[in-house]
């Protein structure tokens, strides 16, 4: 084997288990020794990724697990990042990504902000609890083309609303194109709040954040076939694990 | 100091003298995909179930939260809900919602003094809920958190805490009738996030000395053994000071444990409650 093969083995391995200082050493090392970026991400890390979804779906693996994965693979997104820019993959948009004001759950967000990246899109996160005030400043200066609004709790869904309106008095709603989810969210919800679009999962919100790019007269192609095969698998994985998680949290009875 | 609530036909007492005090957690539907498709029907056939179940599994109180995604109708479905409860059991009900709206018709129809739940300390919030928790004169769940979040220090959670006690009393709401809720996150995301949740607890036992409840069942979230957590929780919490908790009155570890750690409080006379408890549920297993 050789040693980029190991490199990536080694990435694959590190990431399914969580260790965020292998995996950051491994990609550097990789990066060091001229490996493609894309092969780096979609060769490796994705995979492993995917494969921690799968053990969740099948009770495997549980969310702290899954959480210090992803973080793994974040510390290794951000050495990858830059060089993906240099390659000249161009983001092929920005998105501005939020938790509710009044709502804390952020592991879905957080996933929808890796799947987005791994597409492509430039993410500005703003974090949780944000602000409609927040919102809006957010796009003002960022200027992004999409936006999303995650809430976990029925309790903090009308800030979609709340969000919407202070766009709108701001004259910004027509700037931008707003995806909404969350366990609780329904695609009606979503249309009674007046929201562009709404995901249940992940990798839903790929396709819609893609669409509504398009929608808006934008080019959404990116990389070669591997990468959209290598994000269409990690939709699917993610996808499980958030149907898994929602389950989780509420044993349906 | 005890939090006394009530039903038209039954009185429950939330103190540090008392039995820990049991809010069913069942009837909301988040996540709950039936449940959730009956409440926009208006059929409240399987929130009956549920409060019905719960009080047999010896809930002392029963949450009722209506919180359904559609635009604008949680007002009349959680005044439906709560009459239905009503109707069934004799517990009284914390009211559960965030609209406005939908705690003043849940309110307008309850019989009784009822929990409401909740409100945190943020000014437009404060200065909406307080009025009708006094208007109808309730109780009410003070959530410790600002508009700047959820702090990370116990100590800040406590500052909260001690503002939402004050602002309550300007409205002539009495510090027994507030709850604090000292907030449970999850231990997935966290490590810490339950001795922050139990450090809290102790500083607002020690400084405010009001009733605390907390939704126990978050602090597991994504874990296995879930009911396991979430008793081991309650059993750290109770001899931190919680006095009620919003949890699942239908795993039995957590009733169990429940009653354990009353009896290890010393609020259990001869261990009273824990027998009549277990011979109950002995007689519940060989009747079936």
């Amino acid at each position: 084997m050789s040693r980029e093969e190991e490199i990536k083995q080694g990435l694959y391995e590190h990431t399914l288990v969580g260790e965020a200082s292998e995996v950051v050493a491994l990609t550097q090392e990789g990066i060091d020794r001229g490996m493609d970026p894309l092969d780096i991400l979609f060769g490796a890390l994705i995979p492993s990724l995917q494969e921690v979804g799968r053990l969740f779906e099948i009770g495997e693996y549980f969310v702290p697990e899954m959480l210090v994965a992803a973080r793994a693979m974040q510390g290794a997104m951000a050495l990858l990042r830059p060089l993906l820019v240099d390659k000249g993959a161009e983001p092929i948009g920005r998105v501005v990504m939020l938790t509710v004001k009044g709502d804390v759950h952020d592991i879905g967000k957080n996933l929808c902000n890796i799947m987005l990246e791994g597409e492509g899109f430039e993410i500005v996160d703003l974090g949780v609890n944000v602000k409609p005030e927040e919102v809006v400043e957010a796009v003002q200066e960022h200027r992004p083309q999409l936006l999303g609004f995650s809430a976990f709790l029925t309790t903090t869904m009308p800030f979609f609303k709340s969000n919407l309106a202070a766009l709108a008095e701001a004259d910004l709603r027509d700037t931008v194109k707003v995806m909404v989810g969350g366990a609780p969210v329904t695609q009606e919800y979503a249309d009674s709040v007046g929201a562009d679009g709404f995901a249940p999962d992940a990798s839903a919100a790929v396709r819609l954040a893609k669409q509504l790019m398009i929608d808006m007269g934008y080019d959404v192609s990116m990389g070669g076939g591997d990468a959209s095969e290598g994000a269409s698998a990690l939709a699917s994985a993610v996808q499980a694990v958030e149907e898994l998680m929602v389950k989780a949290e509420h044993g349906e009875g | 100091m005890d939090t006394v609530i009530s039903s038209a036909r039954q009185t429950v007492v939330i103190g540090p003298d008392h039995p820990f005090v049991i809010i069913g957690e069942r009837i909301n539907p988040t996540g709950r995909k039936v449940l959730t498709a009956q409440m926009i029907d208006r059929n409240m056939s399987m929130v009956c179930r549920d409060a019905r179940r719960q009080v047999e599994a010896q809930a002392h109180v029963l949450d009722v939260n209506a919180g359904v995604p559609v635009d604008g109708v949680e007002p009349e479905i959680l005044r439906l809900a709560i009459e239905a409860v009503q109707q069934t059991v004799d517990a009284p009900i914390s009211i559960d919602s965030s609209v406005v709206e939908a705690l003043e018709a849940g309110l307008a129809v309850y019989e009784g003094k009822a929990l409401v739940n909740s409100v945190t300390y943020e000014e437009e919030r404060l200065e909406k809920v307080l009025p009708l928790v006094r208007k109808y004169g309730a109780a009410v769940v003070g959530v410790a958190n600002d508009d700047s979040g959820i702090s990370n220090e116990p100590q800040e959670r406590l500052r909260i805490a001690k503002l939402i006690v004050e602002r309550a009393a300007d409205h002539g709401i009495p510090a027994q009738d507030v709850v604090i809720d000292p907030l449970a996150l999850t231990v997935s995301a966290d490590d810490n996030a339950a001795l922050i949740t139990l450090e809290t607890m102790r500083l607002i036992r020690e400084n405010l000395g009001v009733n605390m409840t907390c939704g126990a069942s978050n602090i597991s979230f994504g874990l296995p053994w879930r009911p396991t957590v979430n008793a081991a929780f309650l059993s750290m919490a109770i001899a931190a000071g919680l006095t009620s908790a919003i949890t699942n009155p239908l795993e039995i570890e957590i009733r169990r444990t429940i009653y354990a750690a009353d009896l290890l409080m010393g609020r259990d006379a001869y261990a009273g409650n824990l027998i009549q408890a277990f011979r109950s549920g002995r007689r519940t297993a060989t009747s079936h």
